[in-house]
């Protein structure tokens, strides 16, 4: 065991996933010489060489299109948009071809690939450095997507994308860069430190996708969050003293419902928590799924806290981040219902 | 100066909309497309210095001349014999097309693009290529196919989307997918494959393998974003691949000026990329094949990759759900300057003894046979809408590796 922050634990996943199989390359735009705007990738040139892990053309169709071609061929691209609100351009490529290539080839062509992208708010990243955009891929059949909230499960998590045959949309949550955050940014920065996720094995291991694991065992409310907003249904919790049960999804698609439903039907209320914008959101997918599975037993209807129906502003940063104020305040009026 | 070009007094703008020479009723013009003679144009050493060839880009590679003889400096890189294959690959697919037509007519199957005219650019190319390549083609590009020895059944099963369609019913005719004769699976989103070319490319170069890519558009695509990135990722990159251009003239209703603007050539896109960029007949067999060759040996030596011109005319329909007549003179096929590839070869295998008229006779009348047997065979696996077809199940089978608990539901209530 190591103490990894989630930068460390992203490299360590990569690096023993390229130690392990030289299919595996790496590239993306400043990943090779100067090792990644957030770091993830460095020291990987260096040791493995140009050819693995190099710098790329600031065109993200480009590189996740040369990533698809790498796929056919048989190598194993891990590649970086550097920003989540940067893969528009390379959408046509991600939803069109990447997602679709085993499917209308009948198998003959497969497009086993991750495309990480740094996700999310909380750091006064404004419009263009904020942007939560799981939805626009969890709509996308052929794709899987996965979020990570703590360093364990960011480095197993993505050993399993790695090693997956098909095409995964990786999110990571950069405000969970170097610490945990449960949204009270009045307070000092936390480091993983002295948190027990921060625990990681140096070597190969794997966190299965698909599957959600309970965080806080509850009896009240069900709250089902992913990334950040893990840390603040957590703080919210404890603030509050309600008695919720959260679930980190982890992976998005393939979802666990099972773990979802049995929960649920335990507690007979549900959260959904995001920073995506609502509408058409992500949580709109898991009120509808708990309601149709868990009907009888709800007591009160599905609550989503989301990011404001705007685009992400800069000034007021902590009026649209859902933090324990909000989701607090929500858990509350929910329990009253 | 033409009327176009004639400048206003400043104060006032107005926006320039490229229109065609000629519009139905008009007389087809050509005269602005300068042929230059048969063998005029010099042929470079591969490994030549792109900045040194920059004229190539302005002009065109022809070997065949008027009277049907191969003629300078890239000429000579076939024989007869594998002349005469490739008359027959040209009529084949041209066969092909139009029982497929008349199929997608008879309500047969929803759906068909033919080739008619362009039929060198694909089959001449082909044959410049070694097993292992991997070309990612658009969907006018089946010479490929016919050309690689695919079997024209599985072309026909997968247009009539039967029981025995290797595509299992999803893709829409003619998105082939022949991954052991080099030909990728076949996107409705244009221009997506030829960044994915370069990608092919750069893995091949990074595990140090021998094989090579090739990527192809058409001239209206290369006003896609993907072109562009195509580019720059093969220049920076050197990767083994060549990037094909079929410039027939037309995307759609839309002539290629759309794409072009007035700014040179589509061969001259490639030079602010540093790439070596040529312009070839692209009804002279002779000619494609030759200058594929090179640029196949460009990239096999690792010395990079080649930007491709082919000057050819989209003689046909855009698709079966298309009607030229509706924005360009009919009789404009006609007027073409650079002929007909089949009865280019043809002529010139004449001209050298090794073919004859009545050869051509006895050829035709034995393609259509083939063809038609092949379509028989086919239609007894079913067609769109009569005989089998692949099953329901197959339809939630591959959207990944492994059926997530989501699919299983819905395939479940599907009844399947």
């Amino acid at each position: 065991m190591a103490r990894m922050t989630m930068i460390e634990a992203i490299r360590s996943a990569i690096d023993v996933s390229m130690e392990r199989d030289d299919s595996v390359v790496v590239f993306g735009e400043d990943v090779g010489y100067f090792g990644g705007v957030f770091r993830c990738t460095q020291g990987l040139q260096q040791k493995y060489g140009k050819t693995r892990c190099f710098d790329a053309p600031i065109n993200e169709s480009g590189i996740v299109g040369t990533a698809i071609g790498m796929a056919a061929y048989g190598l194993k691209p891990c590649i970086e948009i550097q920003f989540a609100d940067y893969m528009y351009p390379a959408y046509d490529q991600l939803t069109q071809e990447a997602a679709r290539l085993r499917y209308r080839s009948n198998g003959e062509f497969t497009c086993g690939m991750v495309v990480r992208m740094p996700t999310g708010g909380g750091i006064f990243g404004g419009q263009t450095h904020s942007q939560s955009p799981e939805a626009l891929f969890t709509h996308v059949c052929g794709l899987q997507v996965v979020v990570p909230s703590n360093p364990y499960d960011a480095k197993g998590l993505l050993i399993s994308s790695i090693e997956n045959p098909d095409p995964v949309i990786f999110l990571e949550p950069k405000r969970l860069y170097n610490g945990p955050f449960d949204g009270h940014h009045d307070r000092p920065v936390t480091s993983w430190a002295g948190h027990p996720l921060g625990e990681v094995p140096s070597e190969h291991y794997s966190v299965p996708l698909g599957k959600a694991v309970v965080r806080r065992e509850g009896s009240a409310v069900t709250i089902l969050a992913y990334g950040t907003m893990v840390h603040v249904a957590e703080a919210t919790a404890e603030e509050t003293g309600i008695d919720a049960e959260i679930i980190d999804l982890r992976t998005l698609m393939p979802l666990d419902l099972e773990t979802i439903v049995e929960s649920v039907r335990k507690t007979g209320r549900c959260m959904v928590v995001h920073e995506a914008t609502l509408t058409s959101g992500f949580g709109a997918e898991l009120a509808a799924l708990v309601q149709e599975h868990c009907f009888y037993h709800l007591e009160a209807p599905v609550v989503r806290i989301a990011g404001w129906d705007t685009p992400y502003p800069h000034a007021q940063e902590w009026d649209y981040f859902p933090g324990p104020v909000r989701v607090g305040q929500a858990l509350r009026d929910m329990m009253e219902a | 100066m033409t009327d176009d070009m004639k400048f206003g007094l400043p104060g006032k703008l107005s926006l320039h909309v490229p229109e065609p020479e000629v519009r139905p009723g008009g007389k087809p013009d050509f005269s602005n497309v300068t042929i230059p003679k048969a063998g005029s144009v010099r042929r470079p050493e591969v490994d030549v210095d792109p900045e040194t060839i920059r004229d190539l880009a302005f002009s065109i590679i022809r070997v065949l001349n008027r009277e049907g003889e191969a003629v300078g400096p890239w000429a000579g890189t076939l024989t007869n014999e594998e002349l005469m294959e490739g008359l027959r690959h040209m009529m084949l697919l041209r066969t092909f097309d139009s029982r497929m037509l008349m199929a997608q007519r008879q309500g047969k199957t929803s759906f068909y693009m033919q080739h008619l005219g362009e039929e060198a650019v694909s089959c001449a190319f082909r044959k410049a290529l070694q097993p292992g390549d991997m070309n990612f083609p658009t969907y006018r590009q089946a010479g490929l196919l016919i050309a690689g020895g695919y079997p024209m059944v599985e072309m026909m099963n997968q247009i009539y989307s039967n029981d025995a369609d290797p595509l299992k019913g999803r893709q829409l005719p003619i998105m082939y997918s022949a991954k052991d004769y080099g030909f990728f699976t076949i996107s409705g989103n244009l221009a997506t494959q030829y960044v994915q070319a370069v990608g092919w490319a750069m893995a091949s170069a990074i595990k140090n393998d021998t094989k090579i890519a090739a990527g192809w558009i058409g001239d209206g695509s290369t006003a896609e974003s993907d072109f562009h990135s195509a580019l720059v990722f093969a220049s920076t990159y050197r990767a083994p691949v060549i990037l094909n251009v079929v410039n027939n003239q037309w995307a759609i209703s839309t002539f290629q000026g759309v794409a072009r603007g007035g700014s040179g050539t589509f061969a001259a896109r490639g030079l602010g990329y540093g790439l070596p960029s040529l312009r070839v007949d692209g009804n002279d067999y002779l000619a494609v094949h030759a200058v594929a060759k090179w640029a196949a040996e460009r990239a096999r030596r690792n010395i990079g990759p080649t930007l491709i011109e082919y000057v050819t005319y989209r003689v046909g329909a855009h698709s079966t759900s298309d009607d030229p007549s509706a924005y360009r003179p009919k009789e404009e096929s006609e007027a073409w300057p650079l002929g007909d590839p089949v009865i280019r070869l043809k002529n010139h295998l004449i001209r050298v003894g090794a073919w004859s008229e009545e050869r051509h006779k006895q050829m035709e009348a034995e393609i259509r046979d083939t063809v038609v047997a092949a379509q028989k065979e086919a239609e007894r696996h079913g067609t769109l809408h009569s005989g089998g077809r692949p099953s329901m199940r197959d339809m939630f089978e591959g959207v990944y590796a492994e059926m997530p608990p989501h699919l299983k539901r819905q395939r479940q209530q599907a009844g399947v």
